[in-house]
């Protein structure tokens, strides 16, 4: 049979028709020009040709599948017996739609994120490497660039090893008179692009010629940046830019979809051109990322294992310097890059699903309901012929019907579920990879099959066991109704509550976990605190006391703006991050055994920092304002630094060596504050920056009002004391400490809308099944009453039908979110996976919803007037 | 052999459609000239059930050996006419070839004495 024909079938068949007549119409023509009367012309050209409408049914059937006929009749019956039921149809759908759509945008984000491999060549063979302190150190730390050198010179595993840095600032200004601006940018070694396997998508990439100290300098855009700020104009090649002052030349553009590491990164340029050559051949400081192809044959252990003998081998030779790592670790570079996020978006698709199959459940158990009244019709067409497997097929079709409208409107749903999550979430990696494609749309296909079996067949069991004369027996109303039907709605019952207890546990912990982590202390004032960073271009502050005068006039200025309580500097701002930090030795202390170190964070402040940010001064004083440049030998460390290393000893006036072996003299101990909002503060020590050692700096100023409202006005005033400065990163404490939680508060906040959908539909569920059993009841019932039962007593025995399932549901739940928690454990942050609270108010929360849902047909029953119950049958 | 004792229903399978094919060769033409001339150039010894011409036609349109179009008959009526289509021709080479090898080897088993009996009446 062919499609086409099938398709126009009616076409066809009109069109037979005229082919049919015009034969007769010819034959008759040609018998009368034999000599025929007209009538007998006719007649015998019929005669001839046959019975025309078996010509037309034969070739109708051969134009037709049986099967796909009877399926269309079935589709067809199905969607004017559902339009005959309305708010039936229109609940089922709105419930499987929620269930579909939320499941197929987390499948989009899951697949695109996490099982789409990389767009780069090959992509299962690129790996990144790090560095280990030992070889059990589950800390992983960068790539020294002395490291590199020699593993580029002694390992043979891999066909290109790269070496990149990223998420530095540059100010970016031309010729072109547009307004400076900070960019992000990444510095790589000339064949990080060959290595991924990615080309410029305009002009060339590094060379090995680009990659020198001595060489010109090259940069390349990358497309975002190029089409925003160079309007994507292609004569951008060869066009001279200027870097933090400093002129380079725009060498080539890289594709659009080119986002590594991630979307930050504006602008390339080569790394050993760029970074100082003896930073470059550092063993101790982790500062760069590997990547590296493996030949093939290769295989990431044996990588791995003669990258570490290589390390071992360079901390052997250097015993005296125990920043040098000891082993190697690798990774595969998709892992590497989704790492963090894998676990949440696996928990809350595992969350959708639960959220799908209660869906399934509430309209399987709506099914059997509706079932029940049309028992009569079934068992008289049963009786009268209706093949079971014709009355089950008919069901599935109206599941079929119901869960394609559902998946339909799902996908719309979906995608934009999908838009939403893209546009609050660009700070996740690979978000831009996040797009519907055929896969998605098969994946929608298959959970309206799914869906459509599930409610299908789940509902229909009733149906089958059932000998055709009981039902219609028992289909007058006296009896109490068919039992097995509301025993199975009730376990279905029972296992969308379980599955309801496990998402609210989870969400409950994850919720507490949130609220654990805001709550935690940074250590720092946090309310009406703005901070900003800007960085001094090299060119134009090259030397130390430049720095200093600049930082000293602008810190002065900030302060007398009015509204400004009180300003500082520090180099990185509290919960900005790890920053960064360096080995020190105790003089007063005997030397520590060769091959041991340690370390603390280090921060340049101003000796105003502290009072504006609000941190205590516990003990001795801060440094003087008057220890500038050389002078700023003066070092004030945090509670903890004392706590760790001077144990009950008194720290003030003993030294420091640290920072190139300078002698530094403790004056003061302060409290500690944390890098990261998440994580413990670890010990910390502060520097002046009135060494004016670096140009970089974030500024912090707090104020007894809306201290959004001093943003323009400093802004002004660092474009007043140098106009070709950018400032970056305005933004409040409580801001910083937003973005710092955005993670945790994203995924709580999602698995408790997930949650409370699932609630409401086992409230819903609840209530419909205990409406019904009860109505189905309503004579027992009046009978019950007329025979003295006590309105109170209905009223339990009804409760303690519904909240059987409940409980039972409930048991289940709990004991599943007992196992299921661990999945999330990864994800709590001071929060146990078993917490007794989040237990015990999930299962409070869950037995009173369940109260409240079946209070009502509970109260009704009790209501119920026996004479007029009795008089009704 | 007379006209009506051979019933056309046993007309060997494939026949029809390779007999159509070949009257297309000539030009195209619509469902009652192709049931003429098919049945002329047998010498009135094939009649064409026209209950299997049409399905034929259909079935041989559906595989794209022929194509079809609506026109004028010659007595200028609108009528749907078949055409060869270049599958078409490659189809009926192919398959009077495997006709002569079968009908040659028929041949050979019966005798040419009893083709000579029952080709010519």
């Amino acid at each position: 049979m062919s499609w086409r024909r099938w398709f126009r079938r009616k076409q066809e068949d009109a069109d037979l028709v005229r082919e049919i007549d015009l034969h007769i119409a010819e034959e008759t023509e040609e018998n009368i020009a034999r000599g025929m009367p007209p009538e007998e012309a006719r007649r015998r050209a019929f005669v001839k040709f046959g019975n025309p409408e078996r010509v037309r049914e034969d070739l109708w059937q051969q134009n037709t599948s049986i099967f796909i006929d009877s399926l269309w009749r079935d589709l067809k019956y199905a969607a004017r017996t559902l339009a005959r039921a309305p708010g039936f149809s229109v609940v089922s759908v709105l419930v499987m739609t929620l269930g579909i759509g939320a499941n197929v945008a987390l499948f989009t984000i899951v697949h695109s994120v996490l099982l789409k491999p990389l767009p780069f060549q090959e992509p299962a063979q690129l790996i990144r490497v790090y560095e280990r302190g030992a070889e059990d150190d589950v800390e992983n730390r960068g790539i020294a660039g002395g490291v590199f050198s020699a593993w580029q010179t002694q390992s043979r595993s891999f066909s290109n090893f790269a070496l990149l840095g990223a998420g530095l600032g540059y100010s970016l200004s031309e010729a072109g008179g547009q307004l400076p601006e900070k960019v992000t940018f990444g510095v790589c070694s000339w064949n990080l692009f060959p290595t991924l396997g990615v080309e410029p998508a305009l002009g060339r990439g590094f060379t090995a010629g680009d990659d020198q100290p001595s060489a010109s300098a090259t940069a390349i855009l990358t497309w975002g940046l190029w089409k925003r700020r160079f309007g994507g104009d292609p004569s951008v090649l060869n066009r001279t830019i200027h870097l933090d002052g400093k002129p380079y030349t725009i060498i080539g553009v890289m594709p659009s979809w080119f986002a590594y590491p991630d979307l930050n990164v504006q602008l390339w340029t080569p790394i050993y051109h760029e970074v100082p050559g003896e930073e470059m051949q550092a063993l101790d400081s982790h500062d760069w990322v590997a990547i590296g192809r493996l030949r093939s044959g290769v295989t990431e252990a044996q990588a791995a294992s003669e990258l570490s003998l290589v390390v071992r081998r360079l901390h052997d030779q250097h015993l005296d310097n125990p920043f040098i790592s000891k082993s190697a670790y690798e990774r595969p570079l998709l892992k590497d890059m989704v790492g963090d996020v894998e676990t949440p978006l696996y928990v809350l698709f595992g969350a959708t699903s639960c959220l799908l199959l209660i869906a399934c459940l509430n309209i399987a158990s709506l099914w059997i309901a509706r079932g029940a009244t049309r028992r009569r019709e079934l068992a008289i067409r049963a009786a009268l012929g209706g093949g079971r497997w014709r009355l089950l097929r008919e069901h599935l079709a109206e599941s079929l019907v119901l869960s394609a409208a559902s998946g339909a409107i799902a996908l719309f749903t979906a995608y934009a579920a999908v838009q939403w999550f893209v546009s609050s979430r660009q700070d996740m990696t690979r978000v831009e990879a996040i797009h519907m494609d055929g896969a998605v749309v098969a994946f929608a296909l298959g959970l309206v099959m799914l869906c459509a079996v599930f409610a299908g067949f789940t509902s229909s069991l009733p149906i089958k066991s059932k000998p055709i004369l009981d039902s219609l027996r028992d289909s007058s109303r006296s009896h109490s109704e068919g039992h097995e039907r509301i025993q199975l709605r009730k376990w279905l019952l029972a296992l969308e509550v379980g599955l309801t207890v496990v998402l609210l546990v989870g969400a409950g912990l994850l919720l507490k976990s949130y609220r654990q982590l805001r709550s935690s202390d940074l250590g720092c004032a946090t309310d009406n605190v703005l901070t900003m960073q800007f960085s001094l271009p090299e060119n134009n502050y090259a030397n130390s006391a430049q720095r200093m005068n600049f930082f000293a006039s602008l810190l002065a200025r900030v302060r007398s703006l009015p509204g400004v309580d009180a300003a500082g500097f520090v180099r990185t701002v509290p919960g900005q991050g790890y920053g960064g930090d360096a080995g020190f030795a105790i003089a007063e202390n005997p030397p520590l055994p060769a091959g041991q170190m340690q370390s603390a964070i280090v921060r340049w402040a101003d000796p105003g920092y502290f009072q504006a940010m609000g941190i205590p001064l516990l003990r001795g004083t801060i440094f003087d304002d008057s220890q500038r440049l050389e002078k700023a030998n003066r070092v004030v460390i945090s509670e903890s630094f004392a706590r760790q290393y001077f144990g009950g000893g008194d720290p003030i006036g003993k030294h420091l060596l640290t920072l190139g072996s300078k002698s530094f003299e403790i004056s003061g101990v302060v409290g500690d504050t944390r890098f990261v909002v998440s994580k413990p503060a670890q010990p910390m020590m502060y520097v002046s920056i009135y060494s004016g050692e670096f140009g970089s700096t974030g500024l912090v100023v707090r104020s007894a009002r809306d201290v959004n409202t001093l943003a323009l006005p400093i802004q002004r005033l660092v474009q007043q004391t140098d106009p070709e400065l950018a400032v970056m990163d305005i933004l409040t404490m409580n801001q910083i400490i937003g973005r710092d939680t955005l993670d945790a508060s994203f995924d709580a906040i999602l698995l408790l809308v997930f949650s409370v959908l699932s609630l409401l539909l086992a409230a819903v569920g609840l209530f419909g099944v205990l409406s019904y059993s009860a109505a189905r009841r309503t004579t027992e019932i009046g009978i019950r009453i007329a025979l003295g039962a006590q309105r109170e007593q209905v009223l339990r025995l009804i409760l303690s039908e519904g909240l059987r399932p409940a409980v039972v549901g409930l048991v289940l739940g709990l004991l599943a979110s007992v196992g299921v928690t661990r999945v999330v454990q990864s994800m709590l942050y001071k929060t146990q996976p078993l917490d007794p609270i989040v237990f015990l108010s999930v299962t409070v929360t869950l037995l009173l919803v369940a109260a409240v849902a079946c209070v009502w047909p509970a109260w009704r029953a009790s209501r119920l007037d026996p004479m007029e119950t009795l008089r009704s049958d | 052999m007379g006209k009506k004792d051979q019933p056309n229903g046993e007309m060997l399978k494939g026949t029809l459609d390779m007999m159509i094919l070949r009257t297309l060769v000539a030009g195209d033409a619509h469902g009652h000239t192709i049931a003429k001339v098919i049945e002329r150039s047998s010498e009135d010894v094939l009649e064409v059930e026209q209950g299997s011409l049409y399905p034929a036609l259909h079935r041989l349109e559906d595989r794209g050996w022929v194509s079809s179009y609506w026109g004028a008959s010659e007595n200028n009526r609108k009528a749907k006419f078949y055409r060869l289509t270049a599958l078409g021709k490659r189809q009926l080479t192919l398959q009077t070839s495997r006709w002569r090898q079968m009908a040659r080897a028929i041949a050979l088993v019966m005798g040419d004495k009893a083709l000579d009996e029952g080709g010519r009446e």
